[in-house]
């Protein structure tokens, strides 16, 4: 079946194929191909995975003429069965956009102006070889993506935490997944998605927290709809100030306030306990801090938190009902959570619910904590995001000299005095000038990160030397002092992990356009001609390929949770994806994690000891081995905190930011796809029917939206969000606007500086900010 | 029966810790984690010199429990300053030498909270007891954030 554009534009999650609890989903195979291809036509179908959101959807490429010509969802995939998001349908067409990068540009006399390879990278190998001379390896960091390839970010971690030896490396995964992955090593002392998709097949209630999936993750949300058109549908709870798909779905919706979800959890979970909806048995054999919850969330009767949250305590009282009552209770987890204040407290809540219900590790009973980007959990796994690679603890001597033998180093050569610095204090250090070098791969800091104004002026720093690798002109590569051209999805073989932990295999399609090259050679090009040696003198990285990279990666991850030593590229192609780990005893992988109550938290084994969830400080190791000798669950409890910030009279009202369905990120591959691009052309504020009636706006009306940091202008929607609360989507920069140097419609203009302790996740979520008319509908 | 004096000194002690709190996000404003964690922080010290003025009453006496807020009539300037200074990486050692007071300011109201408990122990309140377990975990946990913080702050201001 071959569905056509307009239909996947307008009805984003094409049509049911119902189903009921316990049975297959059914296979649905989309496909799409440019009008002026036919079937036949096709010369190859090459194997890949998704890369414009974080659900993995397995997908074949069509290569026609050495370009590409369409995709088709892949049937047999454990993660789609066919399915394709509207994104990736057209976004193959940006590949060939006629304004990619196509040879490496370096700045004279204050424009950039194109070269070769080899100027661009002797320029800079000089900078890096002054930097080190002068200061050291703390005058280096490296910021890259949650985009690129597993075999990619392990040879960045090589180089930066190894072979420089610097501790400042992290990805854009900082904004979208480091609340999952810290949420995850406070009750498990580990990273690793306890759940499996497959558990929608299997439950009777799915509890959405912050999680948007109908337009985070179109294919996930299809098989919701799926089971919600079939015989015993699961019941849903959502929590979003937004009305949105799922909510409208949902037979609860809680619309807490901005900056309140940890107040929330603590009310659900009174009522959980109160009235003992508990798994005492499961308590006592698996987890420790019971009594610790128990005490706190006391303090939050329902009457209370609808004081703190505006929520109705009956809709409390009635959502934490049927969350106590599920049978088969599937929490989900995203950016609501991730990116508002408290983000870790909230998150870890969710994770609390499941294991006091003792719902984990069960067919249609587990946790999601799900990720915002398609290869972020290869960024957490492989040690590019602010954690060593495979889930080894920076606070434990014996993984980083197990690290530093791997790579065969000294092991004070690999930073480990602390936790590996996250971006927003890189910027710091950008901002002070301690930092003077920054390597930038796949990722568009000057339009996504919190308080643009702030962010410019830090990167446009003459002391700054700044490195911009990636595949179009962004704001970002206006900045830089040497852009470097990159390939992409399509045009380089590699493999990625999703939210699930199935990994895919993505074979290269189709040329990269000029001289672009992908990422990993690149960095193995800049780790040569900086000659870097292991302590036998042998080159560093030692791998020279995409293959070779896997395979060295599959050793670093022999006998972590992260275990990659079944799988192989041969294995992965031609099948479907596979889950880690992946072993000689698990050779088909692993649905679900701490299936039998046992969990990687031992203090010997554990990624992390954890860290109090509101000062953010690391627990010592000491701490962890009294609190958790037998390597149990950790229940955490948390108190409510006030925001940081809040709607003042100057300022009264909320704003939130988010993402819409047709664009990701900074628009870069799919501002440039016209389906997409058409679907949703320009920024707009989304305000409810009373705020708009009390600033005098209708729908269409330009207004300015601004908040103590900046000012933008964009159109009114007027929709169903809770009053006093304004949404904003963050796509929106300034490559193609009409005026770029205007500044005057990214959301994170508006957006202040701060993070959660714990995950130092950015708020994104929470600012305030007041609205003035501008003029009539254009 | 000396309690009262461990009450007095206890009060005055969060009160000092309070203020410092506040100086020290003033003053590194540009560093922003430190600005909102210390002043989340400081709410701490202040509520428990509330409860603290609360059950100094059964001791006959009277505690202000009129905290300050802010940190007082210099906060705007020392903030101004801040912004100012923030592209220099001198403020990264006054951050550090700031850290450490505050270690040791909280190290001292943690100290006196223990000496409460034992007292309180001894006279048998058990109200005052309940008073200390509820805010003692707290002031370790003030200390131990200035310590992980010195920790992860060091290796950059005193290597670049």
């Amino acid at each position: 079946m071959l569905v056509g554009f307009r239909d996947r534009i307008a009805e984003p999650w094409g049509a049911r194929t119902p189903y009921g609890p316990g049975d297959n989903w059914p296979t649905r195979v989309d496909a799409h191909l440019a009008d002026s291809v036919s079937a036949g036509q096709v010369e190859r179908w090459v194997q890949s995975a998704s890369i414009l959101h974080s659900n993995g959807d397995a997908m074949d490429i069509a290569v026609s003429g050495g370009r590409i010509v369409g995709v088709r969802g892949r049937a047999v995939d454990r993660v789609n069965h066919g399915r394709l998001d509207p994104k990736d349908l057209f976004g193959w067409q940006a590949n060939a956009a006629a304004d990619r990068l196509t040879a490496p540009l370096v700045r004279d006399g204050g424009r950039l102006v194109e070269t070769d390879w080899d100027t661009a990278m002797d320029l800079v190998v000089r900078r890096s070889k002054e930097l080190l001379a002068e200061q050291g390896p703390s005058a280096l960091g490296f910021y890259t993506t949650g985009q690129l390839f597993l075999e990619e970010y392990y040879t960045l971690g090589v180089i930066a935490h190894g072979a420089i030896g610097t501790n400042h490396v992290d990805g854009n995964t900082r904004l979208c997944t480091a609340t999952a992955a810290e949420a995850l090593k406070e009750s498990f002392a580990c990273d690793g998605q306890p759940g499996s998709y497959r558990d929608i097949d299997h439950a009777d209630v799915i509890a959405l927290y912050g999680h948007n999936v109908a337009e985070t993750q179109t294919v996930l949300w299809m098989r919701m709809l799926d089971r919600l058109a079939g015989p015993n549908p699961p019941t849903l709870i959502c929590v979003d100030p937004r009305v949105t798909p799922v909510a409208r779905a949902a037979t609860v919706h809680l619309a807490p306030l901005p900056g309140t979800n940890g107040a929330l959890m603590n009310g659900l979970l009174h009522e959980i306990i109160r009235n003992d909806w508990v798994d005492h048995d499961y308590i006592a054999a698996h987890t420790v801090g019971f009594d610790e919850l128990r005490q706190q969330v006391e303090d939050y009767p329902p009457e209370r938190v609808e004081e703190i949250c505006r929520v109705p305590a009956q809709q409390i009282r009635e959502a934490a009902r049927i969350l106590g009552t599920a049978q088969r209770l599937l929490s989900t987890v995203l950016q609501g959570f991730y990116q508002s204040h408290q983000a870790t407290a909230a998150a870890v809540q969710v994770n609390n619910i499941n294991i006091i219900r003792g719902m984990l590790g069960k067919p249609g009973a587990g946790v999601l904590q799900m990720n915002g980007q398609p290869t972020a959990e290869n960024t957490r796994e492989c040690g590019a995001d602010g954690d060593l690679p495979g889930f080894r603890n920076w606070a434990n001597d014996s993984h980083v000299a197990e690290l530093a033998r791997i790579w065969n180093l000294e092991q004070i050569q690999i930073p480990h005095y602390a936790p590996p610095t996250h971006l927003m204090q890189m910027m710091r250090y950008v901002e002070q000038g301690t930092i003077r070098f920054l390597w930038v791969s796949g990722t568009n800091p000057a339009v996504s990160l919190p308080e643009l104004s702030r962010i410019r002026s830090i990167l446009s720093q003459q002391r700054l030397f700044l490195v911009v690798q990636d595949i179009f002109p962004t704001e970002t590569t206006e900045l830089a002092d040497v852009v470097l051209p990159a390939a992409t999805w399509a045009e380089k073989t590699g493999t990625f992990t999703n939210a699930d932990r199935t990994v895919h295999l993505s074979d290269k399609a189709v040329e990269p356009p000029g001289v672009a090259r992908p990422d990993l050679d690149i960095f193995l090009d800049y780790a040569r001609r900086m000659d870097f040696r292991d302590k036998d003198g042998q080159p560093l990285p030692p791998w020279h390929d995409a293959e070779s990279a896997f395979e060295a990666w599959k050793q670093c991850s022999a006998g972590r949770p992260c275990d990659y030593t079944g799988l192989s590229y041969a294995k992965l192609r031609g099948g479907s994806g596979i889950q880690w780990p992946c072993t000689a005893e698990h050779p088909e992988g692993t649905e679900r994690l701490y299936a039998d109550g046992q969990f990687w938290a031992t203090p010997e084994y554990c990624e992390s000891y954890g860290r109090d969830l509101v000062t953010g400080a690391p627990l010592e190791p000491t701490e962890y081995r009294a609190m958790n000798p037998g390597g149990q669950a950790v229940i955490k409890a948390a108190e409510y905190l006030p925001a940081h910030e809040a709607p003042s009279d100057e300022f009264p009202l909320y704003l939130i930011t988010g993402r819409t369905l047709y664009q990701f990120h900074t628009r870069t591959k799919t501002g440039r796809t016209p389906e997409l691009q058409a679907a949703a052309p320009q920024v707009w504020v989304e305000m409810s029917v009373k705020d708009a009636a009390a600033h005098g706006v209708s729908e269409g009306d330009v207004v300015e939206v601004s908040s103590p940091r900046g000012a933008i202008r964009a159109e009114v929607r007027i929709s169903g969000i809770r009053e006093g609360v304004l949404f904003v989507p963050f796509h929106y920069g300034y490559w193609d606007a009409a005026d770029p140097d205007q500044h005057d419609r990214a959301a994170n203009e508006l957006t202040i500086t701060d993070w959660d302790p714990a995950s130092k996740q950015p708020i994104f979520k929470l600012a305030a900010v007041r609205v003035r008319r501008m003029g009539g509908v254009s | 029966m000396k309690l009262d004096l461990a009450l007095r000194e206890l009060h005055r002690s969060e009160k000092s810790l309070a203020a410092d709190l506040l100086k020290v996000a003033d003053r590194h404003k540009v560093d922003h984690e430190i600005y909102h964690v210390a002043r989340d922080l400081a709410r701490w010290s202040q509520q428990h010199g509330y409860e603290l003025a609360e059950v100094g009453k059964r001791y006959g006496l009277t505690l202000a429990d009129d905290v300050e807020s802010d940190s007082g009539l210099l906060a705007g300037v020392r903030e101004k300053v801040s912004e100012l200074a923030g592209r220099r990486p001198e403020p990264g050692l006054l951050l550090l030498a700031d850290l450490r007071h505050l270690h040791r300011v909280a190290a001292g109201v943690s100290l006196d909270w223990e000496l409460l408990a034992q007292g309180a122990q001894a006279a048998k309140d058990s109200e005052l007891l309940a008073l200390t377990r509820r805010c003692h975990p707290q002031s370790l946990r003030q200390m131990r954030w200035a310590n992980a913080m010195l920790k992860v702050l060091s290796p950059q201001v005193l290597a670049s």
